[in-house]
């Protein structure tokens, strides 16, 4: 069986900085990965790649298609979203208009529509009308995972989900990632707070400085091999 | 009531620099481009419509309803192959290209139709007017003020209520995160300018039906358009019918105490209110 995601030998640069050295990842239908690593490791940079926003070198395959040259409009038509850092809510546009530009372009044939979204995060239906910016940061973060999943996608790409939110926030967020698994929808989370991390994910990444140094499952990792995949520090 | 008639025409005449202005506004508001040659693709529009008007024999308000497309074809084919080329992090290369286009279509205009002065001849209905009590308000300087509150009207729920108006805002607040939502900004961008076109086609009719026009008359045209674009507060469409009102009135009361200083008592009010209130009558909240 071939991955859903499939990518191999992935390169990025900003310029004369090269932000990713080769990296190879594999996403299986219906799996959730867990991408971890310290700031600067190249995680962002790594979604901005998939999703076309940032233009990398190497191979994307969706299925056996190959995405790598397509322009972001054309990534999520082929049904990968991203849910993105600082979650990035239209300040113009209410809760509902929010949610509903997720699915300007893709509806998908799944079960996310505006009253499914409203089933998973009760309180943005009560918010519909405020502008997305005027809601708490939890609840931005709800919008902008909603948002994401307008587009009924196969893969949802969350980059950063619970910075800079609350402890028992980030419990009610993580909350719906096994609902959004059980719609089919497979997951790649990037995260700094690795226990969550561990959580929820099938499959662990650890990324350091633009190159992925260590994969595995949560249970066979140890804490020392993600704290030295971490720091690159071999004690 | 000599004080409440110049009051009046001057409000109708605020309808007209109202539809220069709205266009103008729309593309600003979208993607921060100011099209230093709006005024003269007004002007280009008014010889549309005389060109339709004299080739098939149509009343300017029929030739209206073929150049509106026309134009909307015009605007979408410049911000496609031009302007969405040149916009980006500097504002100077749009502003460059734009100052430019007005220049060419000034002199393409000259070359084509020569200086003399054109008008659209719209028939009797130019001579009529209607009492209301101790006025009579022309029917022409009417439908320009109605025409234009409808058109701007039509823009909010263009933007406020339609899935294309979402994705102008949302294109217009980040055009990074839009492609994310699978929106491709140049199209949006094409799709606005093109839309600019057809509002500035209805403001070539009712500039051409009003008085003489003829290939140099663009430029201040664009400046009464800025004016009132900057007094209503950028990006705010409401405020640029505002806008518009506040010069046609300045301008009445202007003419009324000197005829000479018609065009200065706009200018001045505009700089008024630019003093008093530096973000126009109504700034968007987000800029």
């Amino acid at each position: 069986m071939t991955a859903l995601l499939d990518i191999r030998g992935l390169t990025a640069n900003y310029g004369d900085f090269q932000a990713l050295f080769g990296v190879d990842l594999h996403l299986d239908a219906g799996e959730t990965v867990a991408i971890i690593g310290a700031n600067g490791a190249g995680k962002t940079t790594l979604m901005r790649a998939i999703t076309g926003i940032v233009r990398p070198k190497g191979q994307i395959d969706l299925d056996g298609k190959t995405m790598t040259r397509l322009a972001a409009p054309d990534v999520l038509q082929q049904g990968i979203a991203m849910v993105p850092e600082a979650r990035k809510l239209f300040p113009s546009l209410s809760v509902e208009e929010n949610l509903l530009i997720g699915a300007h372009t893709r509806k998908g044939n799944g079960v996310w529509n505006l009253e499914t979204i409203y089933a998973l995060f009760p309180i943005l239906q009560e918010r519909r009308h405020n502008p997305g910016t005027a809601l708490s940061g939890g609840q931005q973060q709800m919008v902008a995972i909603g948002r994401a999943l307008m587009s009924n996608p196969r893969v949802l790409l969350c980059d950063e989900i619970s910075l800079g939110l609350a402890p028992v926030v980030i419990r009610d967020i993580y909350a719906a990632v096994p609902k959004i698994k059980a719609s089919g929808t497979s997951i790649i989370v990037v995260e700094q707070d690795i226990g969550q991390a561990l959580k929820i994910a099938d499959r662990v990444y650890c990324m350091m400085e633009g190159r992925v140094t260590l994969t595995g499952t949560p249970a066979t990792l140890t804490r020392a091999a993600i704290h030295d995949a971490y720091f690159g520090v071999t004690p | 009531m000599n004080l409440l008639d110049t009051l009046v025409q001057g409000i109708l005449l605020g309808g007209l620099y109202a539809l220069f202005a709205a266009g103008l506004s729309l593309v600003f508001g979208i993607m921060r481009l100011v099209n230093l040659a709006h005024g003269d693709m007004i002007v280009m529009a008014a010889y549309l419509i005389l060109g339709v008007m004299n080739l098939l024999g149509l009343h300017p308000f029929v030739a209206v309803l073929i150049a509106a497309p026309l134009m909307f074809a015009v605007g979408w084919a410049l911000q496609t192959y031009v302007l969405n080329r040149v916009l980006g992090d500097d504002i100077l290369p749009p502003l460059l290209v734009t100052f430019g286009l007005s220049v060419v279509i000034q002199n393409s205009l000259l070359q084509s139709f020569s200086a003399d002065s054109q008008k659209l001849t719209a028939g009797a209905i130019e001579a009529k007017s209607l009492a209301l009590g101790p006025i009579a308000v022309g029917v022409m300087p009417l439908l320009t003020l109605v025409s234009a509150v409808a058109v701007i009207f039509a823009l909010n729920q263009l933007f406020y209520r339609t899935a294309l108006g979402r994705a102008f805002r949302a294109t217009s607040d980040d055009a990074t995160t839009a492609q994310l939502m699978g929106i491709r900004p140049q199209s949006v961008f094409a799709m606005a300018t093109g839309i600019a076109m057809v509002v500035a086609t209805i403001a070539a009719l009712y500039l051409g039906t009003r008085a003489n026009f003829d290939p140099s008359i663009g430029p201040a045209r664009l400046l009464y358009a800025f004016e009132a674009v900057i007094i209503g507060g950028l990006g705010s469409l409401w405020g640029t019918l505002a806008g518009g009102i506040v010069i046609g009135v300045a301008q009445a009361f202007g003419a009324v105490i000197n005829p000479e200083w018609q065009i200065l008592a706009g200018h001045v009010a505009f700089v008024a209110i630019l003093l008093l209130r530096p973000r126009g009558l109504f700034p968007r909240a987000n800029d």
